[in-house]
């Protein structure tokens, strides 16, 4: 059960006062206070769990979000910001006695730039707008989370976005090179740019992945690099799941950096076939896809080399794609397996740890086990290259008390991620979700650094309270209002 | 003013050594691993706090990409152990030996390379420390044992601390142990050299390079030599990209160097080796685009570019640091070395502008309430009780 603090009585009293004083700023139109448009932002992608806001504030430029925010600072008044709404982990739910600041308008590129290779583009822009802009060019923006047609770069900054590519080409953090970020205290302050590292203390890497605790992002400017000439997968099926994780120790351990590893287990191979045709073996445990891009005298050679790597750890079937449609096919399962599980069951949970890729076989049977325990269906996909685990718990939130045992049986894979040396996120983040699981990972003296960080920035903690730290306030339980598969917020947004 | 003190030198054996100093010894304290980055920076008045004894790879998996070991493990060591297995750090951690002259080569730790956040050639396409730099454990200013980060490649729980502690100098915690990612070493390496002369044809060249399908590892420009171009990777590969690059940036009048060749270029030209003579070197990153016009404002005596012309190498007999900065438009500068006297009248590190300023300040006091650890270390603003941060500029 997750709850948010209890809210402030004086500030819910407020509530008038505050809509007057920010529509004094922004407008009328900008303010949201009306509780039929409130509902557009009461959750984000962690559906089961949503709590409408004070009122919704829609700043159109850096210099009004300033101004919102020093109101916020003078009066007192709480703060959740909000990209596009996508975060798995409940990073954009409001709180009852928070304003939201909305970066909808924030939604231009500004510079494009391609001497210096980087874009700079407004933190509302999605993250695969930045990719379009400059496609014709040849170039891209290498971050691919799953979610990329709708998240947005600033989105991506508050968590450190990962996706299938990251193994090779980073994450977020590894990927930008500035921002612009207006603080708790409404200032305005510019971190990094289009150079390279920080001459001083790095808070542009302190401020990516901060989960909006620590400001509001406003601009940013990302690396983008020149496509590959080519991308080829192969697409390899394994007896045993200890087998497919061999294989994928020893493409590493030759030297190969696959753009993307994917491993998925029987159920979701099975969910992912019955729904999109795919052409996936179905009498395998272990399903590998490894994708390989670069220049194509390199690709063609590495394609080679994972074919030997693949008949060496004894794969029961092994396919190259030999056009970019049969590439695609390959991917379409992988990428369709989210709905896919969705159909086998009213609702799933996504958990995101990350394990030393050595530990899968023990993951993996443990998972199993607490399957048969709690009595709910696992299906798991891996992006394997990096140790990152999606098993997927399949549930039917009508049914009593299945949604608690849902999440029982997540909290007890995360904490076993942990326990093998692992984390609890790879890329969703920590937010609502698993911010009581901070304990298990953390003791009290690391999360009390943590926590000192979060004060330089936020003394009064008003900046997406109750999300990633465990405070010891008095709690609110959220409504708990659940959709089912087919209705809930972003069905078409594939995810993986 | 720093005053010369007879020195206290205090070793802790383990963390919890540390831990019981941060909470006991009345003054200041420098962290020291190998101490080869000493002479960077202002001289510090503190106690010294020798760290040799946190040494040794704690656990290296090669297939996990991941290493973890002591602060004070010699870089070396870690080094030898990754090319025994195929790998390497892939930021290309510069020795600065040649350059800084102080201390000899060879001398660096893991931490200190991370303190420091440096990176070599290969910057430019597969980041710095802290891109590297995945978790750690730390001793705070006030003595709190913490740990952030993880021991995996893929991980966003918590606030990202090891970036804040890559090129943080020693200033906000002591290290006791880091996690790094490692790579792959590659089968074999080519750089082909361009021969140009003129620094905005030389950006030219290597911004055409980087901007092409080719994988360019890195891309500096030596004026005695040229432009070069590194590629790296399997045989097959490195052989087809050098042809298709060359074609790409429509030369045929480059020389390449092979492997140990090609090695040892790098290993020069990343730690500015060349330019060890000069008394006064800068280190300025800058949006490549702006390095050739920087170089006629800022009129260096002798230079290198890295990074795809973003990183300045400015040698001087006598630097004017503040100029320099004033004719930066964007990015920023510092005094890499310069004779003691001059370290201690100018700021060595750029002053961040005034609000971002009073977020370091905020930091340092967060993690070093006291102003324990390297006082003065990163500028007197960083220092608690200090009122330059508030009013400086």
């Amino acid at each position: 059960m997750i709850c948010l603090p209890e809210p402030d009585p004086s500030l819910l009293a407020r509530r008038d006062e505050i809509v007057r004083a920010l529509r004094a700023l922004l407008g009328r139109e900008r303010v949201i206070d009306e509780p039929l448009r409130l509902a557009a932002y009461e959750t984000d992608a962690l559906t089961a769990y949503r709590q409408r806001p004070l009122a919704v504030a829609l700043p159109a430029d850096t210099g009004e979000v300033a101004g919102v925010l020093r109101y916020a600072h003078r009066e007192g008044v709480k703060v959740v910001p909000r990209g596009a709404g996508t975060s798995l982990s409940g990073g954009a739910i409001p709180a009852a006695d928070a304003i939201v600041v909305g970066l909808g308008k924030f939604n231009r590129i500004l510079d494009i730039d391609y001497v210096n290779r980087c874009v700079v583009a407004q933190s509302g822009v999605t993250n695969l707008a930045i990719s379009h802009a400059v496609a014709d060019s040849g170039f891209y923006y290498a971050p691919d989370p799953s979610s990329q047609i709708a998240c947005t770069i600033g989105g991506n900054v508050a968590e450190n976005s990962g996706g299938v590519h990251c193994l090779k080409y980073g994450l977020t953090t590894n990927n930008v090179l500035g921002v612009e970020m207006v603080t708790p205290e409404g200032e305005i302050v510019r971190l990094g740019g289009r150079h390279l590292d920080s001459g001083h203390y790095d808070l542009l890497g302190l401020t990516i992945g901060s989960e909006g605790l620590i400001g509001v992002v406003t601009e940013v400017t990302v690396r983008i690099l020149k496509r590959p000439e080519t991308a080829r997968a192969l697409l390899i099926g394994f007896a045993a799941v200890e087998a497919a994780g061999a294989c994928v120790a020893r493409i590493i351990g030759e030297g190969i950096v696959p753009a993307g590893m994917e491993m998925m287990d029987r159920p979701a191979i099975h969910a992912a076939e019955a729904f999109v045709h795919a052409g996936y073996p179905l009498d395998v445990e272990a399903l590998l896809i490894v994708e390989l891009d670069g220049p194509a005298a390199e690709v063609d050679l590495l394609i080679e080399r994972v074919q030997g790597i693949a008949n060496a750890e004894g794969s029961t079937s092994c396919r190259v794609s030999a056009s970019e449609a049969e590439r695609l096919a390959f991917w379409a399962g992988r990428k369709a397996a989210f709905p896919a599980v969705g159909r086998l069951s009213p609702d799933y949970y996504c958990m995101d740890g990350t394990i030393p890729r050595r530990e899968l076989p023990r993951v993996l049977r443990a998972m199993s086990e607490m399957s048969a325990r709690y009595g709910l269906r696992v299906a798991n996909v891996f992006h394997a290259g990096d140790g990152n685990l999606h098993p997927l718990i399949l549930y039917d939130a009508n049914a009593p008390g299945e949604l608690e045992r849902a999440e029982e049986f997540g909290n007890e894979i995360l904490k076993l991620c942990v326990d093998v040396g692992g984390v609890l996120t790879g890329e969703h983040g920590v937010g609502l979700e698993k911010r009581d699981l901070m304990t298990y990972q953390f003791d009290d003296a690391d999360l009390e650094i943590q926590h000192r960080v979060k004060r330089a920035f936020d003394p009064n903690l008003r900046f997406n309270p109750g999300k990633v730290y465990p405070t010891l306030h008095r709690c609110a339980e959220l409504g708990r209002e659940h959709v089912h598969a087919g209705k809930e917020r972003f069905p078409d947004l594939p995810r993986f | 003013m720093v005053r010369a003190h007879a020195e206290n030198v205090l070793r802790p054996r383990d963390q919890e050594d540390l831990v019981e100093i941060l909470h006991a010894h009345p003054r200041p304290l420098e962290p020291i691993g190998g101490g080869s980055k000493r002479a960077i920076g202002p001289p510090v008045d503190a106690d010294r706090l020798e760290l040799s004894a946190l040494s040794g790879i704690v656990a290296y998996e090669p297939a996990e990409l991941v290493l973890t070991a002591g602060a004070a493990t010699p870089l070396a060591t870690i080094e030898a152990e990754l090319a025994r297995n195929g790998q390497r750090l892939a930021f290309e951690p510069p020795d600065f030996g040649a350059l800084i002259g102080a201390a000899p080569c060879g001398g660096q730790t893991i931490g200190g390379v991370l303190s420091a956040n440096v990176a070599g050639s290969r910057r430019v396409s597969a980041g710095a420390a802290r891109d590297h730099f995945l978790g750690f454990a730390a001793v705070s200013g006030d003595g709190v044992p913490f740990k952030a980060g993880g021991r995996v490649v893929k991980n966003v729980t918590g606030y990202d601390l090891p970036k804040l502690i890559a090129g943080s100098w020693g200033t906000l915690a002591v290290l006791v142990s880091v996690t790094v990612r490692v790579a792959p070493l590659p089968e074999t390496e080519t750089t082909v050299v361009v021969p140009v002369r003129d620094p905005a044809a030389a950006v030219d060249v290597l911004a055409r390079a980087l901007g092409s399908p080719h994988d360019v590892s890195a891309a500096a420009f030596v004026p005695s030599r040229g432009a070069a171009l590194r590629l790296e990777g399997f045989g097959a590969s490195v052989a087809a990209r050098v042809s298709g690059l060359l074609e790409w940036l429509g030369r045929d009048d480059a020389d390449p160097l092979v492997d140990a060749e090609s090695r040892a270029f790098w290993r020069q030209t990343g730690a500015a080796a060349e330019l060890g003579d000069w008394p006064c070197i800068v280190r300025i990153s800058v949006p490549p685009s702006e390095a050739p016009r920087a170089i006629e404002d800022i009129e260096p005596e002798r230079y290198l570019l890295d990074w795809g012309g973003g990183l300045i190498w400015a040698a001087y007999t006598n630097a004017d640091i503040e100029r320099i900065r004033s004719a930066i438009p964007a990015g920023h500068a510092t005094l890499w070395k310069a004779p003691r006297a001059l370290r201690e009248s100018a700021e060595v590190f750029p002053r961040p502008p005034a609000a971002v300023a009073a977020l370091a300040a905020k930091l340092k006091a967060a993690f070093d309430p006291h102003g324990r650890l390297n006082p003065g270390r990163m500028g007197r603003q960083v220092t608690p009780g200090h009122r330059a941060f508030e009013t400086r500029h």
